[in-house]
């Protein structure tokens, strides 16, 4: 047949291309892992190592077992909705070891965090300027964290 | 905050789109019209570019090459790119550039070239020597049937080829310019009008990039311009410039019209920070200008010399355009608040991995690239301008 000798050089292109298709379809199959696309687009058995992962943190039903008149504190102030470890930071090795100190948080950088005057926040949600607003004095003198409005601690708002 | 106007969210400070994002677009819009002006020759009969067709085509394999080292270089990990291929996300427009970038060079471009340069590589098989042997013979796959039926074959299956790449081409750029028209957080993309716009400007950028090679080349190598041929393709840069504008103008009045919510922030940012990239680089100098003088080439009658000068210039001054229009899009998307309230700049690093220095060396890498090619497989050969038609040299 004359047209697949003058056609032949296609056949050797289309050849060279299957050739790379299937080197292709080989490396794939042995490096793509075998759970990939189980759950979704990720490797399926990386939920598995996530999970053996060690935990950093105990989750506030574990702190409010020791710490209940805390947690009767914060419930009744703004801050209920605030877990004790976003300030506080991670406490699983706390909560196995009570013996272990995790410390007090710095209450000059951590309550601006939040509390810092931002046109990027609600105009409802307190803020302040915390030099006009405090002067340098830490938060804490005036506002008891757990329940931060100053009639709680005994003066007036 | 220094470079900071008004109120800006606090990830919007910094640019994560840099020079380099803008450099990918510009590349892929040569690649996509420097060969929509090949097809010109083989699909549409335009016998007059023939000179330029198997330059076009090496100009697109040699900016196709480059094309994804700017997002290889954005994105660090070049060794990740793969996965692509090897996990596709197939609900991931940006994912399935690897497919779309495949296609073209391995399915269109690749395959393009081969067909027209196989009796060539044949004979070079036979009349060189060393490496170049070698090469050549790996290139002919051991067919070394150039016999006229084989040829004619060739020719056949070439022109399909072509055909298809035209959707293909039109597919690789639309697809850069949906990225940004799909982003509907951001006013300054999200609009429909976006892969169309960005397929007309590739078109002009693609074919004043190949008329200004053929003008050069031509000039180093002290052949001839072929006049014919440079009158013709200055006529389709002409055209598409034209359609090009009006899309673009098409856009600004419609924004300007609906003015939406986001209309104040812009319309100021195209008056201060984009005033000089955008008003004075793309519109006036960019676009207009090249436009006034290519209509001028239509309407008098200029002498040879003129028209090479005004081609020159005017190819010069369409390459400076759209690339500003991708800087004004990739970089003019970044720079206003999404609240609307705020500003910021972008400020250039010179000899970072996403620097000045890098860019320029990405931007004319593909020269070198298509040095290279032109050396291995010379486009001239096949086809020497016709005597006729050769107004004057190449001087």
């Amino acid at each position: 047949m004359s047209i697949f000798r003058d056609a032949g050089h296609l056949f050797r292109l289309a050849g060279v291309y299957l050739a790379g298709t299937l080197t292709f379809l080989v490396i794939r199959a042995a490096v793509v892992p075998h759970s990939f696309g189980q759950y979704g687009h990720y490797r399926g058995a990386a939920i598995a190592e996530i999970a053996a992962k060690p935990l950093h943190y105990a989750g506030h039903q574990t702190c409010e077992i020791c710490h209940s008149d805390i947690a009767r504190t914060k419930a009744a102030g703004m801050h209920a909705h605030v877990n004790c470890e976003a300030c506080h930071g991670p406490l699983a090795k706390h909560a196995a070891d009570p013996s272990i100190d995790p410390g007090k948080p710095d209450v000059a950088t951590l309550c601006v965090r939040c509390h810092a005057a931002s046109a990027a926040r609600p105009k409802s949600f307190p803020q302040v300027d915390a030099e006009q607003h405090a002067g340098g004095v830490p938060c804490n003198t005036c506002h008891q964290p757990h329940n931060p409005a100053i009639a709680a601690a005994g003066g007036s708002k | 905050m220094p470079g900071v106007e008004g109120y800006m969210y606090p990830n919007e400070v910094s640019l994560y789109w840099s020079v380099l994002i803008v450099l990918y677009p510009y590349i892929t819009g040569l690649v996509a019209g420097a060969f929509i002006l090949a097809s010109l020759e083989r699909v549409f009969r335009v016998e007059a570019v023939k000179p330029t067709y198997r330059l076009a085509l090496l100009t697109a394999l040699a900016f196709l090459i480059v094309a994804p080292l700017p997002l290889q270089l954005h994105l660090g990990h070049p060794e990740r790119s793969l996965e692509m291929y090897m996990t596709p996300h197939r609900t991931s427009a940006m994912a399935m550039f690897g497919f779309v970038y495949l296609w073209y060079l391995m399915a269109v471009l690749t395959v393009e070239i081969w067909l027209d340069y196989r009796a060539d590589i044949v004979a070079l098989s036979q009349t060189t020597r060393g490496w170049r042997r070698l090469f050549y013979k790996v290139l002919t796959l051991g067919s070394s049937n150039v016999s006229e039926r084989a040829l004619h074959i060739d020719e056949r299956v070439g022109w399909f080829v072509t055909l298809i790449g035209i959707p293909s081409a039109f597919l690789l750029h639309g697809y850069v310019g949906f990225i940004f028209g799909s982003i509907k957080a951001n006013p300054w993309w999200s609009s429909p009008l976006m892969p169309v716009v960005f397929i007309f400007s590739a078109m002009v950028s693609g074919i004043a990039a190949v008329m200004l090679i053929y003008m050069a080349t031509s000039r180093l190598r002290s052949q001839p311009i072929d006049m014919k041929c440079v009158d013709t393709i200055a006529q389709y840069m002409l055209y598409t410039f034209i359609i090009d504008f009006s899309l673009e103008m098409l856009d600004l009045i419609h924004r300007i019209y609906e003015a939406d919510e986001s209309f104040r922030s812009l319309d100021f940012m195209v008056h201060t920070k984009l005033w000089f990239s955008q008003v004075i680089l793309q519109i006036c100098l960019g676009t207009l200008v090249p436009i006034v003088l290519l209509g001028l080439v239509q309407a008098a009658k200029l002498t040879a010399a003129s028209r090479k000068r005004i081609y020159a210039v005017s190819g010069s001054l369409a390459l400076i355009g759209i690339f500003a229009m991708r800087w004004n899009v990739v970089i003019g998307g970044q720079l206003f608040s999404k609240s609307f309230l705020g500003y910021t700049t972008y400020k250039m690093a010179l000899a970072t991995r996403e620097g000045l220095l890098v860019s320029v060396g990405l931007t004319i890498l593909p020269l070198f690239i298509l040095a290279a090619l032109v050396k291995l497989l010379p486009p001239w050969t096949k086809e020497q301008p016709d005597a006729e038609a050769l107004a004057v040299t190449g001087d």
